[in-house]
């Protein structure tokens, strides 16, 4: 059993130590005379205007926790999809009832959060 | 269980070779293919046909300066760029390249496709955030947003694809598809799956992400020398990496169109001959949505933030659960 993922631990392994070596490359060859305008984060050759990580729109964090619900309900539906032939129609329509409840669900929120897409200011 | 493990780093060394080495002929392919669309020369000068451009790309980076912003957050700026690469490497990990050319044949194939490809995200949102810069931030921002949502259809599609190989192994989806296709019996979800994989890979239509005119670079703003390379290097992994999921899950893997039918006629399983064959039209096939992404990305222009966000939620996903359900259905009443 573990002798499959075995090669998948090499090869992140591999991937880990590769990303490395690219991250030191040009650290060690590359030039090095940092000053303050070139260190300032760019702002289209303006002076900066006060710190990037102010408020942003509350629909970031709604899209974040909608997908945590979808995701889970996708993960459900796995198992299912991979044995539904030995479970029969019983099963079949718990399944559909659940996927209709799911996407119950989803139109709710797409009506209650259709204008937060807009990415408005205010609301 | 000698032989395969053995043969299983060989070939994890050939994928490894085949994608590293195709995203610099992918960049190539890109700004000739783009030239050609935009009727200009594209880069002719380094090497026949500017073929060495990508190597010169590479040179020209890694002996550029490597910037980080004092306001930023070093240690997550430094980490960012690593998470799009290892990402897109260990993708290749549950791959069938060929009958039996797999680097591992897992259980749960897809599960750790889907689990690595959300990883990604990461990246994208950390470079946004480390670079307290606000074109940064905006474009991690969106970047998560935009991954998140495609996620969604995505994941469904697979699942569509599950129903017909009833199994989670790579293995047995591309062998389910022996006869045929499922972009035959599935075309719907095909549809939905391409079109998730070019948000998943921040491509145009879908690349508010990096949307030049409104946030410079987007995440990558702040990023120079080969850290910036790094997210290019990995930008153009995906798009390969991308293209063989197209190709495994819907378009048959290694299989050419309708093979059961002729098994007969193919050389004997086993054999270098068919290995040969496999992989030509596995690659093949790859290199055809490459192109996809390519064409598509100088043909289509880029959407609103919010057209893309109510595509993914209001259409694609209520779409793919239709999906979904109507095969179920289906197939239950076929076999069931």
């Amino acid at each position: 059993m573990f002798e499959q993922y075995l090669p998948i631990i090499v090869l992140i392994g591999i991937a880990v130590t590769l990303a490395l070596v690219l991250m030191l490359i040009s650290r060690l060859i590359g030039p090095h005379r940092p000053n303050a305008p070139k260190l300032r984060p760019y702002e289209s050759g303006m002076d900066p205007v006060g710190d990037a990580k102010e408020r942003y729109s509350v629909s970031f964090y709604m899209v974040a926790m909608e997908f945590i619900v979808f995701d889970l309900e996708i993960v459900f539906i796995y198992p299912w999809a991979v044995r539904y032939q030995e479970l029969g129609f019983g099963t079949f329509w718990a399944v559909m009832v659940f996927l209709s409840i799911l996407t119950l669900g989803l139109f709710y929120t797409l009506k209650k959060e259709s204008k937060s897409f807009e990415m408005t200011k205010t609301k | 269980m000698e032989a395969p493990i053995v043969s299983s780093y060989i070939v994890m060394a050939g994928a490894l070779a085949v994608l590293l080495n195709s995203a610099a002929v992918v960049v190539y392919v890109e700004r000739r293919v783009a030239a050609f669309i935009q009727n200009r020369v594209g880069p002719n000068r380094v090497g026949p046909f500017g073929l060495f451009q990508p190597l010169a790309d590479v040179i020209k980076l890694i002996f550029k300066e490597d910037v980080t912003p004092i306001y930023g957050n070093r240690t997550l700026h430094t980490l960012a760029p690593m998470f799009p690469v290892i990402t897109a490497l260990i993708t290749v990990a549950v791959i069938p390249f060929g009958d039996g050319l797999f680097i591992t044949n897992i259980n749960v194939g897809v599960l750790f496709i889907l689990a690595v490809t959300s990883l990604g995200v990461y990246g994208v949102t950390m470079a946004g955030w480390a670079s307290n810069s606000k074109y940064s931030l905006l474009g991690g921002l969106r970047a998560a947003a935009q991954m998140l949502s495609y996620e969604l259809p995505l994941g469904m599609a697979i699942a569509s694809v599950v129903l017909f190989a009833a199994s989670l192994s790579m293995v047995d989806i591309v062998n389910s598809q022996l006869y045929w296709w499922h972009v035959f019996v599935n075309p719907i979800g095909a549809i939905i799956f391409i079109i998730a994989a070019f948000a998943e890979a921040n491509r145009t239509p879908f690349d508010l992400v990096e949307a030049e005119q409104e946030l410079v670079g987007g995440f990558h703003t702040e990023y120079s020398s080969m850290k910036f390379g790094m997210f290019f290097l990995a930008e153009y992994m995906h798009v390969v990496i991308g293209s063989m999921l197209i190709t495994t899950f819907f378009f048959g893997g290694y299989h050419l169109p309708f093979a059961g039918y002729y098994a007969h006629l193919l050389p004997e399983a086993g054999t270098w001959l068919k290995a040969m064959l496999d992989i030509a039209v596995f690659l093949g096939k790859t290199g055809f949505f490459v192109f996809l992404f390519i064409w598509v990305r100088w043909t289509i222009p880029r959407f609103k933030y919010t057209q893309l966000m109510s595509l993914g939620w209001s259409k694609l996903l209520p779409l793919s659960i239709l999906n979904f359900a109507v095969i179920a259905f289906i197939l239950m009443l076929i076999h069931g």
